[in-house]
């Protein structure tokens, strides 16, 4: 088999998976959507409960309704929202680029600060700003996101008013294309910021314990002894070496990234997928959360096969069948 | 003829900390346009720490304290850093131990030549290219085109130390330092290696600086040696003085650890004889003896040996020692 159906297969198994696994554990969780629903609507009588449970399906016995569910999936169809009152996927899809927006621009943050912040501590680790650097990582890292949202936004919303408070866009809208754009930036300052907080820790020391490694190489004294100044070196010769590790990293966090965005998107009314979780899973609207997780996992596989492609373009030894190389005899090793 | 490279009563000293040990203790080397010193010791003795002193490319808490190193008049121990990336791969050019390790591995060959030449000679693109192809020709790869593509991985070892010389040739240097070239090498490859060194050299009149425990090595290589012990150089000479006439106990020692293949009867003969040891080891940094360096491991060490340091004895044309006992050579080894 070619490598990337097989890659499509054991993909479209670890989606079944999930959706079969993420279906039971629903069904184990305490709480009942009807009972929700019927709270919200001040109560109701016994009648009326049976045939909004008949209406969902709800009276089924579970194996049934996981039958009846992955059927309806395969056809793209992911239900009705119960507390929402439209289709699953409609809302989805509705919510998703805001998601892709924040978690990627967040990504992009952590790694790009998180990575020169670990190079310069790398290249002078006994000076004061390699310290600060440090300090300012942990306490990134340690603190909870939420708390550093709400900082944050007490900070630039509030006290400084630079920032909008809440939302994606102004509420009056803007008339021009460019306008709209750069409103969005505008609102995704102060999320993306506070995502990349925890990972930009991990970034920096991950890059700086790499730098240092490759740093400290045979081929990096060969780059000097070619006489290249120390810019040509560290990002000619040591980044890339030093990125591999990172690379990893990245792959490994997409996942918990987007836990990342749930609490996020919380704290600031980011119309995203997170807050759709969050609400989704107050209400017990179980076709929601689940076509949620459904789409997360879509989204961590796709992360993980690009981050395997750029793996394979940093690091040459891992692009397999990237040309016709010329194997010369006793290349071992 | 002019020497090319002179070093002269260079002193380098490590500083530990708490105090700064003394690892060179007044070396001085010349090497001449079209000819090989070899630089002969054991681990330990300094051989590499000369090389990097010259250059400029010592490790941190290395410093030279004094002595001076001159590249055709020029005092390279004066030289701003600048100045110094403008000389290195260019006049002078350095080839490491480790072809393995001293490539760097995410990089193509091409780059790696092309590298050099676009830094020190100003040629781009295509020019670069062609020379980086002319480069891999010089060095006798087979089937140079498709090299340029390739990644060090992708190369043996023999093929990778080729492309080291490539590079450190690229800007028909002055001077190379070759630093132990073959040793992590088959011993067929090092002397396809060697002889490529020396074909080179006829072209170019390259001055080189064979550093190597190998004294095989020396006398296929050398036309001039310089035998390092503990920081000092003990004993310097033509090849042929040196192997002929070895004037310091210390070289006995060495020429007497040197394997040699016999055959028929004297293979006999050489078994019952045995292969000679000095006993004990170089010492460390910091415990060098007062007097003689050498004086705790030599079987003609007297009082005055480890009381007083030995002058600098000629023995020879051009040959000259550093022992109280040059007279006595007979009664070692």
């Amino acid at each position: 088999m070619p490598p990337l159906v097989k890659r499509l297969a054991s993909a479209i198994g670890l989606l079944v998976a999930v959706l079969v696994l993420n279906f039971l554990l629903i069904q184990m969780a305490p709480g009942d959507p009807v009972e929700v629903i019927v709270g919200e609507m001040g109560g109701a009588s016994e009648e009326l409960i049976a045939r909004l449970r008949a209406e969902y399906g709800l009276d089924k016995p579970v194996i049934v309704q996981l039958g009846l569910y992955l059927s309806k999936v395969v056809t793209g169809d992911f239900g009705y929202s119960y507390y929402f009152n439209q289709p699953v996927l409609g809302l989805i899809l509705q919510r998703l680029p805001a998601t892709i927006l924040l978690v990627v621009s967040s990504l992009m943050i952590a790694v790009v600060v998180g990575t020169l912040m670990g190079i310069y501590s790398a290249r002078k680790p006994k000076g004061l700003l390699s310290h600060f650097v440090t300090i300012f990582s942990l306490v990134g890292y340690a603190a909870p996101v939420f708390w550093t949202g709400l900082m944050l936004l007490i900070l630039f919303a509030s006290v400084f008013p630079i920032f909008p408070v809440s939302g994606m866009q102004n509420v009056r809208g803007s008339e021009t294309w460019i306008g709209a754009v750069l409103d969005v930036l505008h609102h995704l300052v102060l999320p993306s910021v506070t995502l990349a907080s925890i990972y930009i820790a991990t970034y920096s020391r991950l890059s700086r314990a790499s730098m240092l490694d490759v740093l400290g190489s045979d081929y990096i004294r060969t780059a000097r002894a070619k006489g290249l100044n120390e810019r040509r070196v560290i990002f000619g010769h040591a980044l890339r070496n030093g990125l591999i590790p990172v690379v990893t990293m990245v792959g490994l966090q997409f996942g918990q990234l987007f836990a990342g965005a749930v609490l996020v998107e919380t704290v600031f009314n980011w119309p995203g997928l997170g807050r759709l979780a969050y609400e989704s899973i107050l209400r017990r609207d179980y076709p929601t959360i689940l076509a949620i997780l459904f789409f997360s996992a879509i989204l961590v596989m796709v992360a993980n096969i690009l981050t395997d492609l750029a793996y394979g373009k940093i690091d040459p030894r891992i692009g397999g069948s990237r040309r016709k190389a010329p194997k010369p005899k006793g290349a071992a090793q | 003829m002019d020497p090319v490279l002179e070093i002269t009563d260079l002193k380098v000293g490590v500083d530990t900390g708490r105090q700064v040990h003394s690892v060179l203790d007044g070396v001085s080397l010349k090497l001449t346009p079209g000819k090989t010193l070899g630089v002969v010791g054991e681990s330990g003795c300094g051989k590499s720490m000369t090389a990097l002193s010259t250059m400029g490319l010592l490790p941190d808490r290395f410093a030279v304290s004094g002595g001076s190193i001159k590249l055709m008049g020029e005092d390279l121990l004066a030289a701003k850093p600048a100045r110094m990336r403008e000389l290195r791969g260019n006049a002078i050019s350095m080839i490491f131990q480790e072809p393995m390790t001293a490539l760097n591995p995410v990089l193509t060959v091409e780059r790696q030549i092309a590298e050099v030449v676009e830094l020190h000679q100003g040629k781009t693109g295509a020019e670069a290219r062609e020379i980086a192809l002319e480069m891999l020709r010089a060095v006798q790869i087979p089937s140079p085109e498709d090299r340029l593509a390739a990644y060090p991985h992708e190369l043996s070892g023999g093929m990778r130390q080729r492309v080291m010389i490539a590079i450190a040739l690229a800007c028909r240097p002055k001077v190379i330092i070759a630093d132990e070239p073959t040793t992590a090498l088959d011993v067929t490859v090092q002397a396809q290696i060697f002889r490529l060194l020396r074909e080179l050299q006829d072209q170019t009149e390259t001055a080189i600086m064979l550093i190597t425990h190998d004294l095989g090595a020396v006398a296929e290589m050398a036309d001039e040696v310089a035998v390092l012990y503990a920081g000092k150089c003990v004993e310097s000479g033509p090849v042929r003085e040196i192997l002929s006439n070895p004037s310091h106990p210390y070289t006995r020692g060495l020429m007497a650890c040197t394997p040699r293949l016999r055959l028929g009867a004297a293979a006999a003969s050489a078994a019952e004889e045995g292969l000679g040891e000095i006993p004990g080891m170089v010492p460390p940094l910091g415990r060098f003896p007062k007097a003689c360096r050498f004086a705790p491991r030599c079987a003609l060490a007297d009082a005055r040996c480890h009381a007083e340091a030995p002058p600098v004895v000629p023995t020879g044309p051009d040959h000259s020692a550093l022992c109280w006992h040059t007279n006595k050579m007979e009664q070692v080894a």
